[in-house]
């Protein structure tokens, strides 16, 4: 287990459970609270109901229906690992895996049911942004509010009161009550207060899954810089993978209440993609199914990289081949092969056919069995899942296949070759493609100079 | 390296919090910081502010007033004008009656920031009462310029008020931290404060002086009226505020203090041994 050398365990886990008990109701909806008279009534019926089960027969079932049924629930169990002082460790899985749950523990909120941990320092836990924050308050307020309940001091506040003004630009709105602030401005100012606390350990549940993309690139600066800079340990918790790479020494992946692996950020997030990852890279249909007319019926549309990885998934410093296979009964040249590629919004972020190019280059279509590949280059894609939807028609005549969805994949973003955009500083870049393109200086007798120059 | 002393936490199932006064003192700001939200939030968008907190003690003894003393025709305690008399015992009951439904559901009304962040809990319901607090306070204004309005001085016994405000207090917390921590897994409470804060007003001394119970009938059942608490702080802050005549009844004044202890025994305990389980029942 790759920890500092120097480090020895500030927080460790032993063995840790956390039981839920789960009432399925017959006589009422789910969720709703406990009525005291359920209690009562539950103490006078379950010995009435011990008696009827001793006489037998039919009452018993008379006395069952209407009764509820509890089951117990582990959202965690056997959990134990350590974390090394100065050490940014990321939890990773799927909803429900109890990542929430063990960010809860850790931060005191709730108990565990068994096992242990002990921690050794101050605990400052941001589960949720702006907890506290109340409506009518102004933004200064709500700044001296948000800090307290986050276990500052007035002085401490007071101390960076400015400085957390000015990370959250929200100079001109301080008297102003946070109800009136842009949902933006909102959530800044909760950060920014968040962010300026000086804990211990930092434990941090899916924070930057609010607010916009250069919100959420401060956010990861400022956690990189809690983490890097002042040395502080940190445990996060995300959705998003390439943060957990950029920022974090050590990974652990839960699933279903127990870690499944724990070592180097990319590893496990190699394992949690496989576990989790529906995209198989590749898509066939059946014959009698597969889409299409008389003329052509396409029978299969695979995705995969110039690196052999996991299916699905593709690195973007490589190659993306994307493969359409279908069967031809005709060789018109108006046929056009292609594909959109869509983004998570469901935006189309580019449409390409075989035709694009002058026609020489064209691959040839044959009667029968066509595969044909079409390459994305490598250093262009963003990060993010991508749908392909199969595109093919006859040129100004008819679609022939106009589907949607048809095939996933999953795009990280590592193509850069520069010192300065790497993994670490961008996990994302603003915009649809993260095209990197050529820069040079222009010469002196440049085409700007030659018109600038007097006749 | 030596492991170094310092803060340790243990987090195990059922394991008594050693940090706990440690922590509460940590987080001393917050009281305040809660009970200044809880009261700036109150008047919020309203044109006369605090003025709210004046008003209401004082429409509340007029009506009292008129009702027992020239309805009902009760007479007032030694030689205070009937209006004093009820507006001494309206402070520490609104005080009271205010503190018990804003503790009791303070715990659900922050739900929110149970279910998010660690702090002592206690500090929820405990602030809940400051900010009553504070609004006794304000009425106090109100106590003051009646007072010179009928220049009826208070002797050297009002040195005693801070105590029985002290009691006053406790007198809410109690009953306060049980309902809040019941109320968090049974709504059903939610319920029972309306009715008690009602009921309340009316077998406490609050339109009365408590010696028309005593009067009409008999010692025993005075006994019984007694162990309602609010009926010997109640009759102290008379004795302590108008001076002069006015009473005080040292057994009954026992007895509150007695019954305020074992309620906020009470409502300690169960608060402290529910209060781990609030973030998975709220």
């Amino acid at each position: 287990m790759p920890t500092r050398s120097d480090g020895f365990p500030i927080i460790s886990i032993e063995n840790l459970g956390k039981r839920y008990t789960i009432r399925h109701a017959t006589d009422r909806t789910p969720g709703s609270y406990r009525r005291l008279s359920e209690d009562v009534a539950d103490a006078v019926r379950i010995p009435f109901r011990a008696l009827a089960s001793r006489l037998g027969g039919a009452s018993v079932e008379s006395a069952r229906s209407g009764s509820r049924t509890t089951e117990e629930f582990w959202a965690l169990r056997g959990v134990s690992f350590d974390v090394s002082e100065g050490e940014v460790l990321g939890i990773i899985g799927r909803n429900g895996a109890g990542k929430s749950t063990l960010l809860k523990i850790l931060s005191r909120i709730t108990e565990p049911s068994e096992g242990r941990v002990r921690v050794r320092g101050r605990v400052a836990s941001l589960l949720e942004v702006g907890t506290g924050f109340h409506p009518e308050l102004t933004g200064r307020e709500n700044v001296y509010l948000n800090g307290a309940i986050l276990g500052m001091t007035r002085a401490e506040i007071n101390g960076k009161f400015a400085e957390i003004v000015s990370f959250a630009e929200v100079e001109r709105f301080l008297d102003t009550p946070v109800k009136r602030y842009s949902s933006g401005m909102y959530v800044r100012l909760a950060f920014s207060v968040a962010a300026h606390l000086e804990p211990e350990m930092l434990v941090v549940d899916e924070v930057l899954a609010v607010g916009d993309a250069e919100f959420q690139k401060r956010c990861l600066g400022k956690m990189r810089n809690v983490a890097r800079s002042e040395g502080r340990t940190v445990l996060f918790v995300s959705h998003n993978m390439q943060a957990i790479q950029s920022l974090c020494d050590r990974s652990v992946l839960l699933d279903q209440g127990r870690v499944v692996a724990e070592g180097p950020p990319r590893q496990v997030v190699d394992q949690y993609l496989a576990r989790t990852s529906s995209h198989t890279g590749t898509r066939h249909w059946n014959e009698g199914e597969a889409p299409g007319d008389a003329a052509i019926r396409l029978k299969g549309i695979r995705v995969s990289s110039s690196r052999d990885g996991r299916p699905g998934i593709v690195a973007s410093k490589d190659d993306c081949f994307v493969e359409l296979e279908f069967i031809a009964d005709t060789t018109n040249p108006g046929l056009c092969v292609g594909f959109d590629l869509a983004n998570a919004e469901g935006t189309t972020v580019f449409r390409s056919y075989q035709t694009d190019s002058s026609p020489d280059r064209w691959p040839t279509l044959k009667r029968g069995d066509n595969r044909w590949r079409c390459t994305i280059p490598k250093g262009l894609l963003n990060a993010g899942t991508y749908s392909l939807n199969p595109r093919i028609g006859i040129h100004n005549v008819q679609w022939i296949v106009h589907l949607d969805d048809v095939l996933q994949f999953e795009v990280l973003l590592d193509h850069g070759d520069s010192p300065l955009w790497n993994a670490l500083t961008e996990s994302n870049r603003p915009g649809l493609i993260a095209p990197i393109l050529a820069w040079e200086a222009c010469a002196d007798e440049g085409p700007r100079a030659a018109v600038a120059r007097p006749r | 390296m030596a492991p170094r002393p310092r803060y340790e936490l243990v987090l195990e199932p059922g394991r008594a919090e050693r940090h706990y006064w440690l922590d509460l003192w940590r987080y001393r700001e917050l009281f305040y910081i809660l009970a200044w939200r809880d009261i700036s939030v109150r008047y919020k968008q309203t044109v006369i502010g605090v003025t709210w907190a004046l008003i209401q003690p004082l429409l509340t003894m007029l009506v009292m007033t008129v009702i027992f003393a020239r309805v009902a025709g009760l007479r007032s305690e030694g030689s205070a004008p009937y209006a004093v008399m009820v507006l001494a015992a309206m402070l520490p009951w609104q005080f009271f009656s205010s503190s018990l439904s804003s503790s009791s559901q303070s715990l659900v009304s922050n739900a929110q920031l149970i279910s998010k962040v660690y702090f002592p809990r206690l500090i929820i319901p405990v602030s809940a009462v400051i900010a009553s607090f504070v609004d006794l306070l304000i009425s106090f204004v109100v106590l003051l310029v009646m007072l010179i309005w009928y220049q009826s001085w208070p002797d050297r016994r009002i040195v005693v008020l801070p105590l029985l405000m002290l009691l006053a207090f406790l007198a809410a917390m109690g009953p306060g931290l049980l309902i809040t921590a019941l109320n968090v897994k049974y709504r059903d409470f939610r319920h029972v404060i309306p009715f008690i804060v009602q009921f309340g007003l009316y077998v406490s001394p609050v339109g009365y002086s408590s010696a028309v119970i005593r009067d009409r009938f008999g010692d025993r059942i005075f006994t019984l009226y007694c162990l309602n608490p609010m009926v010997g702080i109640i009759d102290s802050f008379r004795w302590a505020i108008l001076g002069g005549d006015s009473p005080i009844h040292l057994p009954a004044l026992a007895l509150s203090i007695v019954i305020v202890l074992i309620l906020l025994m009470l409502g300690m305990w169960y608060f402290r041994r529910t209060e781990k389980t609030f973030a998975d029942a709220i």
